[in-house]
């Protein structure tokens, strides 16, 4: 594959992210200077104004390099996603969130490893050296720990990172993924992967770092980890 | 086949070994009968000892908080000037 023809469509899903949609913008122009790219703003109708803000950042960066595909309310992320796959023009896509706990800075070594390898699927991973969490309290980390060695025996996955959400995908492949995946969140995220693992498809690492500034709202109730482990039991059926 | 299939024949393979070192007695059958136990009980083991190592080794990365923090100072100053509204949070 010619490298010097790829082009990458970035999508990222937003709801009320005023502010870190614009830095996060301005950050992925900064590191992928000489790469062909689009990003794919879907927003869920943020009442915090975040589309007027893109329509800023289209008016300073053109509007064929950010394109806003906007939807009148909260859909959930995987539907986010398809709708974004409607409109992307690259031959791949990166999915990322927008609250800059992933950095756009890793975008350059997701795209390397792909034309190392030519890899189906590049995914972060925060769990091996060169990768890390920062931001994580003693019990969060137990928990994601905890989680991921349960997630490990029962599926074998092949990748060492479940829940990340920053990934790079050939766009045949992430559409033919996300056609068979059906749950929601974090699940979603797991879902995508075990079901291309399932199918084979040649998927590569990157270590990530995340830094989690939503500090104190830490998401693992007991809900969560109920929603968690019928997440494990679905996936051990299903796929 | 389903992963929770591959499971399943995975432990049926594991049980007709123990039938079979049952039968065949072996091994001497009161130490047979308590395998799976051994068994369950290591597997609890490993587990708890890869959550533990996992816990340990858990990469963090304080510094790149006061980087992102760089960057987010950075990335307001030049979008100011470019007539964005960086403003609120």
């Amino acid at each position: 594959m010619d490298a010097a023809k790829n082009k990458y469509s970035i999508i990222v899903p937003t709801y009320n992210e005023r502010l870190n949609i614009a830095l996060i913008v301005y950050l992925i122009f900064k590191h992928l200077p000489d790469v062909d790219f689009e990003i794919i703003v879907v927003d869920d109708g943020s009442p915090d104004g975040t589309q007027e803000i893109v329509k800023q950042l289209q008016k300073l960066y053109g509007e064929d390099r950010i394109l806003l595909r906007p939807r009148a309310k909260k859909l959930g992320l995987g539907t986010a996603y398809m709708h974004g796959l409607k409109h992307a023009s690259g031959n791949f896509v990166v999915i990322m969130d927008a609250d800059l706990s992933h950095h756009p800075k890793y975008l350059p070594s997701f795209i390397k490893k792909q034309l190392e390898t030519g890899a189906s699927i590049v995914t972060g991973t925060r769990y091996v050296t060169g990768g890390g969490v920062h931001g994580w309290n003693l019990m969060r980390k137990l928990t994601s720990r905890g989680a991921n060695v349960l997630a490990q025996t029962l599926l074998w996955p092949g990748v060492s990172d479940l829940t990340g959400s920053f990934r790079l995908y050939k766009k045949s492949v992430l559409e033919d993924v996300i056609s068979s995946c059906v749950s929601k969140g974090y699940v979603f995220q797991m879902e995508m992967i075990v079901r291309a693992s399932r199918k084979r498809y040649h998927i590569e690492e990157v270590p990530i770092t995340f830094v989690d500034r939503v500090f104190g709202s830490s998401k693992l109730g007991g809900s969560e980890i109920v929603e968690y482990l019928k997440g494990l039991v679905y996936l051990m059926i299903t796929t | 086949m389903k992963h929770v299939l591959k499971l399943l024949s995975l432990l049926v393979v594991i049980s007709a070994l123990w039938i079979g070192l049952l039968q065949a007695s072996i091994i001497p059958q009161s130490h047979t009968w308590l395998l799976p136990i051994y068994f369950v009980v290591s597997l609890g083991c490993y587990g708890l000892l890869m959550v533990g190592v996992g816990l340990m080794r858990f990469p963090t990365c304080p510094q790149e908080a006061l980087l992102l923090q760089q960057d987010i100072a950075e990335a307001k100053d030049f979008l100011k000037q470019k007539g964005v509204d960086v403003g609120s949070d």
